[in-house]
């Protein structure tokens, strides 16, 4: 029998999703539930006077209206769930409801509950909230910056973190050959996952159980803080999130609207259901990056690297978000010197609390950051010294016979074959051709550029014990058990919580070549904290590389197992005993053989088992991962820049990603187009503005550009796989690697057809408009 | 505010529906917590996303811009009138065969537009398919594979048609 691994099983949560069946939170409907409606602050910075709720309390089908000041004492504030060690971290506290100060645009000041949607909107409109206006702060150097606006009494200067790592010194730039400086502003971005965040709470009063369905990427992680800012024992509080539409990092983080809706529901002894409306989600949904990046790359003039340092100023928003103080910090200061052999490196980020959205992680979280500054920092090295972008890349990539690999920032890379994938990428576009195209183009008035991107990220989160040394407040390992039934069906249970990355089918495939039945015997249980013991969730790629590995180790104890039980039934010894395919025979007597279901009927039936052997047929795994894992590669782009309007057109992408083995080639190529599209959406059109007041002008579909089916050729994806030396499996993870990898590498292609106007560097996303400007100035465009 | 309640008479993926209605309520509303048809989504209230469109009378809308008042007398399909898991709609199949979802969520409403375009286009270019999603939004799939589980459908309901041309084309050859 073929594995199973490696092939294009279709995906096993489809048939429920493409006829309408699935069950996201928004459709759970119970009998008696209400219908909750949030009033948001409509300033980004004010003293609340007076509220005025009775109209509101009086309005038709209105059961309770809640503020922030009948919540004091009665639930608890929203925790932050990450502390980067030594940064003087300040949490300031975060209510669920404003109770005197509300601190952006979308603060919650008031929840209406009423017996439908319509009427928990229209009573909304009838709270009446008296404010004082106070001087607000967007920007986050600004904030900064003597007399400015302060956000928290007790965070002086907005200042809400300060760390520091690397060895880079002044002494290092002040002897190098070249030095290179850039500031790059990272925009704001908008997750957007097309479903809005939803609550659903029902408390049963008679077993004291809360039940809350959430839009949650990690119920477990929901669960241990509701717990705590409810009051109600994590054993009588069950949270499930099976299907969720899209998270991108933004249902991560625990959020003051659902603690607010099992509030409700504990309060008032009825099912309370709360869902975003797409206005909301903009406003009050944690956003993503924001940061401004000053870089300093230094290197020699025959195009050795030798140091890079950067200044990181980034925004947090009013509020530190749950794994927010992360994000800026360990996720993207430790991935700074990405795939090349750079000796000093060095990072300083300040975290500020300004007037906005609170930010957290959005797909990549961090790692996008670092690498758009460093990719840009190479091409930028490159035109210094006059050399070809791709051949300085080549000079400085850690070779293959380099790991381990020990990095500046005391990362240990696991593997790697970086040269491969450049070579692979190159190799698909047919880059010398392309080189003196671009030139015959050029001589015509057409600008085509190309853009390569030599990438490595930090995934598969990951160690715990890392994760405790650098300030998560968590662990990071993963659980899965395998449940063999007496038929030999299979459920496993695992503790990441999928939701869209297609795990149900990938996990059923791992266990399945792991005990050899057919992959339609398994079936996946995620997203319910009553089913599956612990969890961490989805997030950071990990789902596969830890969660995976779980159940690998899970369903090794379950064939160990059945193999004492398979050797008592053939009457042999453990040893003369060999396991393939789905059966136990016996060495050099393959006729005598037991089916892995005929084992596991045994097991169960338990007439005549091997002596210390227990009834039931079932491995549980704990697993806690010894490294991150590293994936990599190559992405190429190649754009035509229009002169006369500035609109770039992307004529080729092409994606070399090494993720180790691949499990499932159709669904790995699935998650590098997603993320390709949204790395290209924050190069190109994506970003969220605030006014000088901090209204969030970018707050609908019609203000904020997603991305569109018509922007985009067919790309042109392919793998390379080294496998993991560290997991079961060897597999690292793909889920972010497009989003990690697009953005430079379309930038690059812009900087690059622009490059002979003198033109440097634009702000992102780099609109027609920003770009036609740089192209009639013939210098940087911001 | 809260209006009288009028009467609506909807035929729902081929069953008459009957309901008393305010005058604002939406149709996507009618359908999820009137009649619990949850196939069909909200993704913005505002007819950018396209999660929750709909056939009215055949033709795609966002059942968010409708009222259910203005969908009277009409006939409405959801995706749980699109086809049963033992007869998917070609388009479904499509989606399913060629990875053309990931989180789902979006998909229903992508199904529902690729109909109306395939019914339009029965013989869609990959440019035609990609133009014809304008009024959809995925954050998840990159749009490649739902651009060719539309082509995969439109192979399959070319095929369903074929029968009937492949007598007139031999025919035409012998």
């Amino acid at each position: 029998m073929a594995s199973v691994l490696g092939t294009a099983v279709k995906r096993r949560e489809d048939p429920r999703l493409i006829t309408g069946r699935g069950r996201y939170t928004d459709d759970v409907q119970l009998p008696g539930m209400l219908y909750a409606c949030i009033l948001r602050s409509p300033h980004a910075h004010a003293r609340i006077k007076r509220i005025d709720v009775s109209q509101a309390k009086a309005a038709p089908g209105v059961v309770a209206v809640f503020t922030g000041q009948d919540l004091v004492g009665r639930m608890g504030t929203i925790p932050t769930a990450w502390l980067p060690p030594d940064s003087g971290i300040r949490t300031t506290a975060h209510p669920a409801l404003a109770v005197d100060r509300v601190r952006y645009v979308g603060d919650g000041v008031a929840m209406v509950v009423a017996e439908d949607r319509y009427q928990a909107r229209d009573a909304v409109d009838l709270i009446r909230v008296e404010y004082e206006v106070l001087p607000a702060v967007v920007d986050q150097e600004e904030a900064l910056s003597e007399g400015a606006p302060q956000v928290h009494d007790d965070a002086p200067g907005n200042l809400a973190f300060h760390w520091k790592a690397g060895n880079a010194t002044d002494e290092v730039f002040a002897q190098a050959e070249v030095v290179v400086r850039q500031r790059f502003r990272q925009q704001r971005l908008i997750p957007n996952p097309m479903e809005p965040r939803s609550a659903v709470a029902d408390f049963n009063a008679s077993t004291g159980e809360l039940t809350m369905w959430l839009t949650s990427q990690n119920p477990h992680i929901h669960r241990l803080l509701l717990s705590g800012i409810l009051g109600i024992p994590e054993h009588k509080l069950r949270v499930v999130a099976v299907d969720v539409g899209g998270g991108f990092g933004a249902k991560i983080a625990c959020y003051p609207d659902e603690a607010l809706v099992g509030f409700a529901a504990l309060q008032l002894g009825r099912p309370v259901k709360w869902t975003e409306d797409r206005r909301e989600n903009f406003m009050a949904t944690t956003h993503g990056r924001d940061m401004i990046l000053d870089v300093e790359f230094a290197g020699r003039r025959d195009g050795t690297f030798t140091a890079i340092r950067v200044k990181n100023i980034a925004n947090m928003g009013a509020y530190l978000s749950t794994a927010a103080p992360g994000v800026p910090t360990i996720l993207f200061g430790l991935i700074v010197p990405g795939p090349y052999r750079i000796p000093y490196a060095g990072v300083d980020v300040r975290g500020v609390f300004t007037n906005t959205t609170p930010t957290d992680a959005y797909r990549g979280a961090g790692r996008p950051e670092a690498t758009y500054l460093l990719e840009r920092m190479v091409d930028l090295f490159a035109r210094e010294i006059g050399m070809d972008p791709v051949e300085v890349r080549r000079r400085n990539l850690i070779p293959a016979d380099a790991f381990p690999y020990n990095t500046a920032m005391g990362l240990q890379y696991d593997s790697g074959n970086y040269e491969e994938a450049l070579d692979k990428a190159l190799a698909m576009l047919g880059y010398e051709k392309f080189r003196e195209e671009q030139e015959k183009l050029r001589a015509e008035g057409r600008y085509l550029g190309v853009g390569v991107t030599t990438y490595v990220e930090i995934c598969g989160l990951g160690p715990s014990q890392v994760a405790g040394a650098v300030g998560f407040q968590g662990g990071l390992w993963e659980s899965a058990t395998v449940r063999v039934h007496p038929s030999g069906k299979v459920t496993a249970f695992t503790g990441t919580s999928p939701h869209g990355q297609g795990e149900e089918t990938t996990f059923a495939q791992i266990v399945s070549a792991k005990l050899g039945v057919p992959v339609e015997d398994v079936e996946v249980v995620h997203g319910d904290t009553h089913r599956i013991a612990m969890g961490w969730g989805t997030y950071g790629s990990r789902t596969t590389p830890v969660g995976g590995s779980a159940l690998a180790v899970a369903a090794d104890r379950v064939v160990e197992k059945a193999k004492k039980i398979a050797a008592h039934m053939l009457e042999v010894a453990e040893e003369d005993v060999v396991f393939a395919d789905g059966v136990f025979a016996v060495q050099g007597a393959p006729s005598r053989r037991a089916t892995f279901q005929e084992v596991a009927l045994q097991a169960y039936l338990a007439w005549n088992l091997p002596a210390g052997v227990e009834p039931a047929l079932e491995g549980s795994a704990f697993y806690d991962p010894t490294n991150f894992v590293y994936p990599f590669g190559t992405h190429i782009c190649v754009v035509e820049v229009l002169p006369d309007t500035g609109e770039v057109k992307i004529l080729r992408y092409i994606a070399v990603d090494d993720p180790g083995p691949v499990i499932n080639p159709m669904i790995a190529e699935g998650q590098v187009h997603g993320g390709i599209v949204q790395g290209i959406g924050q190069a190109l059109w994506e970003g969220a503005l605030y006014d000088e007041q901090g209204q969030l002008v970018s707050g609908t579909f019609m203000d904020y550009a997603m991305p569109k089916a018509r922007f985009f050729p067919a790309f042109e994806t392919a793998f390379t796989e080294t496998p993991s030396p560290h997991t079961p499996l060897g597999v690292k993870g793909i889920g972010e690697t497009g989003t990690i990898a697009a953005t430079p590498t379309v930038v690059n292609a812009v900087m690059d057809a622009l490059a002979h106007l003198g033109v440097r560097d634009i702000d992102m996303p780099l609109t027609p408009e920003r770009v036609w400007r740089a192209i009639r100035d013939g210098r940087d465009g911001a | 505010m809260e209006g009288q309640k009028v009467a609506v008479r909807i035929t729902v993926n081929g069953t008459v529906r009957t309901a008393m209605v305010e005058p604002r309520t939406l149709l996507v509303h009618f359908l999820r917590d009137g009649l619990g048809l949850t196939g069909t989504h909200v993704g913005c209230d505002t007819s950018q996303c396209g999660a929750c469109t709909v056939l009215l009378n055949g033709e795609a809308v966002k059942s968010c811009t409708v009222l259910a008042v203005q969908a009277d007398g009409a006939e409405v399909t959801t995706v749980e009138g699109l086809g049963s898991l033992d007869a998917l709609h070609p388009v479904q199949a499509g989606f399913w065969e060629k990875h053309g979802l990931q989180c789902g969520f979006c998909t229903p409403g992508v199904m529902m537009a690729a109909v109306a375009l395939l019914k339009e286009n029965p013989n869609p270019t990959e440019e035609e398919i990609r133009e014809g999603l304008e009024g959809v939004l995925c954050r998840c799939t990159g749009y490649q594979n739902i651009v060719r589980a539309i082509q995969y459908a439109a192979k399959q309901l070319a095929s369903e048609a074929e029968p009937s041309e492949q007598v007139a084309a031999a025919g035409g050859d012998a």
